[in-house]
């Protein structure tokens, strides 16, 4: 696997391999981007799962649909 | 508004390579501007890139993307990540010889400050379930940029063909 570097300031273009330690720090990169992408998601599920509870829960005190929504 | 558009540098690919580096980018500029017509090796039809800015891969970097391919939209956030991610690239799957289309705006590259980021990039490929997308970044550097980096997620790879423009912008 190779990387291409252009500079800006002469045009000259290099093309290098990647290091073994360049290799392993993209393919950590992937695992830690895949698993921040994961919480997020969840973190956005509790919440409108939170959301949806607690819009049960004022309909059963007698809360009409449009007086929740008045809350949000 | 921008009365300038200068090519600053420009590559495109004879060959595989894993990342494009543009590197020394001069500091007489106000806003640059990168242009990609870009395809990977990876297995699916609608992928990403990566970006960084100045050999930075701390978790400076947060996004809100907007997408949809006709029949679905979707939108989330990313904060604090090493790279800034969710920039469309059509990988493998896609139509032989289709790439994206990506623009990606820096403004006030040299102003001490945050840096905000503009990109908006679609994806070709002759079938349908094909995504667009529009995503607002920031990078939390206060320094000039003069390098920025395009990599691919994992070990993939851009395919041959593919060219990436960098371009100044002045004020005045």
């Amino acid at each position: 696997m190779e990387k291409v570097i252009v500079d800006c300031s002469t045009g000259e273009q290099t093309v290098l391999p990647l290091t073994a330690e360049e290799i392993a720090e993209l393919e950590a990169a992937a695992v830690a981007a895949a698993e921040a992408q994961a919480a997020e998601q969840a973190a956005a599920q509790a919440k409108a799962d939170a959301k949806a509870s607690a819009e049960a829960k004022l309909a059963a005190l007698g809360l009409t649909a449009d007086e929740i929504a008045a809350l949000n | 508004m921008a009365n300038t558009y200068t090519l600053i540098a420009s590559n495109t690919l004879s060959t595989t390579a894993a990342s494009v580096t543009f590197s020394s980018i001069p500091s007489t500029y106000t806003d640059l501007v990168l242009r990609m017509s870009a395809r990977n090796d990876r297995a699916v039809t609608n992928g990403t890139l990566n970006l960084t800015i100045n050999n930075l891969s701390t978790s400076i970097y947060s996004w809100t993307f907007l997408q949809g391919n006709g029949s679905a939209a979707s939108s989330n956030r990313n904060s604090a990540t090493t790279f800034l991610s969710d920039i469309p690239l059509v990988g493998s799957s896609a139509t032989s010889n289709t790439f994206s289309s990506i623009e990606i705006y820096l403004p006030s590259y040299l102003a001490s400050q945050n840096k905000p980021v503009g990109i908006f990039g679609v994806n070709e490929t002759n079938a349908t379930a094909i995504e667009m997308k529009a995503n607002a970044g920031l990078i939390q550097s206060t320094a000039a940029i003069d390098r920025i980096d395009i990599s691919n997620t994992s070990t993939f790879q851009f395919v041959s063909g593919s060219s990436f423009f960098l371009y100044g912008i002045k004020n005045s």
